[in-house]
């Protein structure tokens, strides 16, 4: 348990380190021009990553399990225009229709 | 800013995370709990800490039996993609630097995701939004981590779905934007696709955040 603790302290310290030091090192300053560009595409480019990664990957090998179903029934979720939350209940569901039936 | 935004809409707009979030904080609370976490433990990482995917990262390599190094540096790797978000969302903030430092720590991903306006952040938005979600996950980690093996296996209850179903909500939109925005979206999905065989948890999602630069032409 001494790990388990130790862990959850200076994971609280390095967490907040982290969120700060963007917003501490680069304080009021505009960024240059160049830079806007690049921030306004993180957005896409991070959520794709996520998106793909909390679907296919286990650990360090990519699967298609479960979740891919899920994702599948999120994608058709929001092609009807569904609410967020029924898009992610949904995704739920059928991921755990899938795992209940194989 | 034209429109001024008030802390209360950013709430009402992260209110739709409250339950998954919740959901999520149900399936830590019970995954420490059959790791032979104490009782106290997850409660007090989801009020300090507050980072899903870290919290994941860190126990899990604790349960594989690895070191407290190793677990802070895999949760560490998971959340260095607040390095360019939080770079993104500083010059939205306001203040001397302790209280930049206070509020950068508002950012999470479905916040920052709303809070986003073309590169420009709504900083009111953006910590609304995450009061909401901060509740979900600390009153869920309570509840897992207090019903334990009652509630059962949560993989079962396919919860681990949520949260891509809810970054691909979020993605939607943003790939509406531009085709610059689509071709990002590809490179860092790629990228990340084909880092997770090869480094560390964590990594292909720092990776994919270079896809960005595709924008370093823009205005």
């Amino acid at each position: 348990m001494t790990e388990v603790w130790t862990t959850i302290g200076v994971l609280a310290v390095v967490g907040a380190v982290i969120k700060a030091s963007g917003p501490v090192l680069v304080g009021g300053r505009e960024l240059p021009g160049w830079a806007n560009g690049v921030i306004a595409l993180l957005a896409p480019a991070l959520l794709a990553a996520l998106v793909l990664v909390d679907t296919f990957a286990s650990d360090r090998s990519l699967v298609v399990d479960a979740r891919a179903a899920g994702l599948a029934a999120a994608i058709a979720a929001i092609a009807v225009r569904a609410p967020l939350l029924v898009v992610v209940v949904g995704a739920a569901a059928v991921t755990a229709a899938v795992r209940a039936l194989t | 800013m034209a429109a001024a935004t008030t802390y209360r809409q950013g709430m009402r707009a992260g209110l739709p995370f409250l339950l998954p979030t919740l959901a999520i904080g149900v399936s830590f609370g019970v995954v420490t709990r059959s790791l032979g976490w104490d009782l106290g433990a997850p409660i007090v990482m989801s009020a300090i800490v507050y980072s899903g995917s870290a919290q994941f990262a860190s126990s899990s390599v604790l349960g594989d039996g690895g070191t407290v190094f190793a677990a802070v540096l895999a949760a560490a790797l998971v959340n260095a993609r607040f390095l360019p978000m939080g770079i993104a969302f500083a010059p939205s903030l306001e203040g001397g630097p302790v209280r930049r430092a206070i509020e950068g720590q508002a950012v999470v991903d479905a916040s920052w995701a709303l809070a986003n306006r073309g590169g420009r952040f709504d900083r009111k938005l953006l910590i609304g939004a995450t009061l909401p979600q901060y509740v979900g996950w600390f009153a869920g980690t309570v509840i897992g981590a207090l019903a334990g093996s009652a509630i059962g296996d949560p993989d079962k209850l396919g919860l681990d779905a949520m949260f891509p179903a809810f970054f691909l909500a979020l993605l939607v939109p943003e790939l509406q934007e531009s085709r610059r925005a689509r071709g990002a979206a590809l490179i860092g999905g790629a990228l990340a696709l084909a880092l997770t065989p090869l480094a560390p948890p964590g990594i292909p999602i720092v990776a994919a955040s270079l896809a960005a630069l595709v924008g370093v032409r823009q205005r």
